[in-house]
């Protein structure tokens, strides 16, 4: 391995791209695998092994939902036995009791369960599914085991008012961790842009209110917080740089070094069945042309920040600039921050008008996005 | 948020120590931490059974030449990072 190379440290095995949820911010590409490309059992198994020697200390099992393969305890004990950390990234629908004990048994470190919000009418919208009862019930199957939990919520100007209710449900469950991930906008969230942002003023409400809270746990329960890249100041470090610390298997084992390379132009993928995973993680076409710097452009090539944000992310350069090699528009020092001030002033625009200024000054938490009827387009399952 | 001296540290459930490439590493949710030296003394010494005055007092003896109270203040600040990170619980 070339010196300056470091080693990867998670894998993001995406099982199945199959779920029995159809959320309108899936992060799976608008063109999903069948279920008859997906990897076997004992593709997977070498996969575990080989990141494992390349240095991988995690796997997150995800999808789709990853519960919907049948050789998911397999899968497990072979990741397990591989040496890796085990998480598994569930909607929890696909499961029962017997089926949780085997899972902890067969070796599950981390059980990380997603919520659409804290109530049955906000999933039911989102997921296009009933599935928040579901998920009640696995809370409680999950007192009776020792593994870490986290929950997951993915927020939006649809729920962000539930915010408290579902801090509450983290609190009286056994996790020890939830994360609060606005939702971020690709692929099917961005199809569902203009219903899912949330306005600015929910936004404060909602950082002062998590701060408080993380003060409040700490030691207790860590409570995580992503806000919208649109409303940042500097990019995130997408995926922690690229080719730089994880590894994206797809159900049909193509690697790739984030869940929306796919939409970038002129990248073509290696599969984990034509070549080793550490030969694709050194030197494929893919994994190189966006790691280090000389791919920038200003004024992320002269920017002191580079080497913390990497320029952001390259998928969202592509969607909003038109360049994958581009700064990340959300960078208040890109030439195209105004086409995200465009879309936020819209957004904002909007939620005022439907707002009274009374409402606006006395309710303890922002109030709900206006009753506007939303045309959403949902995530269809594969064959 | 305080350590009590009396208390016995251990590790929290989904918390555990793995090792790749000869690296110690202790593995929870979305993190891996690096283990070295005295930070795998005082992780291995998180075992219910051990009070935190005891991991103390044992890793005094074994930086014998590190000033005690030096000692004694790193072991406070590094389970108490480990706290807040949910990594240990306290028994």
């Amino acid at each position: 391995m070339p010196s300056h190379l470091a080693n990867p440290l998670a894998l993001i095995a995406e099982l199945t791209h199959r779920c029995p949820l159809h959320c309108v911010y899936c992060s799976n590409p608008l063109e999903l695998q069948a279920r008859s490309a997906e990897l076997l059992t004992d593709d997977w198994e070498r996969v575990f092994r080989e990141a494992a020697s390349l240095g991988v200390l995690q796997v997150d099992f995800t999808g789709g939902e990853p519960l919907t393969r049948t050789d998911i305890l397999d899968l497990v004990r072979a990741a397990r036995s591989a040496g890796l950390y085990v998480n598994l990234i569930t909607s929890g629908l696909p499961l029962d009791e017997a089926k949780l004990a085997a899972l902890v048994e067969a070796g599950l470190d981390h059980f990380q369960l997603s919520f659409q919000g804290a109530r049955e009418e906000i999933a039911q919208e989102i997921s296009g599914t009933k599935a928040h009862a579901q998920k009640l019930r696995v809370l409680e199957w999950l007192r009776h085991h020792r593994l870490a939990v986290t929950l997951n919520f993915v927020l939006h100007r649809r729920n962000l008012e539930q915010l408290p209710e579902m801090l509450a449900l983290a609190e009286s469950s056994t996790a020890s961790r939830v994360e609060f991930a606005n939702v971020q906008y690709y692929g099917w969230a961005f199809a569902n842009r203009d219903s899912l942002l949330p306005t600015r003023e929910q936004l404060t409400h909602s950082i002062d209110f998590l701060k408080s809270a993380q003060g409040r746990l700490e030691g207790k329960l860590r409570v995580e917080y992503v806000v919208p890249d649109y409303y940042a100041k500097y990019p995130k470090p997408c995926m922690g740089g690229w080719g730089r610390k994880l590894i994206l298997i797809t159900p049909n084992g193509d690697a790739l070094p984030c869940h929306a390379a796919r939409i970038i132009p002129g990248l073509s993928f290696e599969n984990i069945n034509s070549r080793s995973l550490r030969e694709i993680w050194e030197c494929s076409d893919a994994f190189q042309k966006f790691r280090g710097e000389s791919w920038m452009q200003e004024p992320c090539k002269s920017c002191d920040r580079r080497a913390q944000d990497f320029g952001g992310c390259r998928c969202q350069a592509l969607l909003l600039a038109g360049d994958a090699a581009g700064t990340d528009p959300v960078c208040q020092l890109s030439p195209d921050r105004q086409k995200v001030d465009a879309v936020l002033a819209q957004i904002n625009l909007d939620a005022g008008n439907g707002a009274t200024a009374a409402q606006a000054q006395t309710a303890p938490h922002p109030p709900a996005a206006p009753p506007t009827k939303h045309e959403w387009l949902y995530r269809p399952n594969p064959s | 948020m305080s350590i009590e001296l009396t208390s016995k540290p251990h590790l929290a459930p989904g918390v555990r120590l793995g090792e790749n490439q000869g690296q110690r590493v202790l593995l929870m949710p979305e993190r891996a931490l690096r283990l070295n030296g005295p930070s795998l003394e005082i992780v291995q010494r998180c075992d219910a059974q051990h009070t935190v005055e005891q991991i103390i007092g044992e890793l005094q003896q074994i930086y014998s030449q590190a000033d005690p109270h030096k000692v004694e203040s790193d072991i406070l600040n590094y389970l108490a990072l480990l706290q807040k990170e949910r990594a240990l619980d306290f028994a």
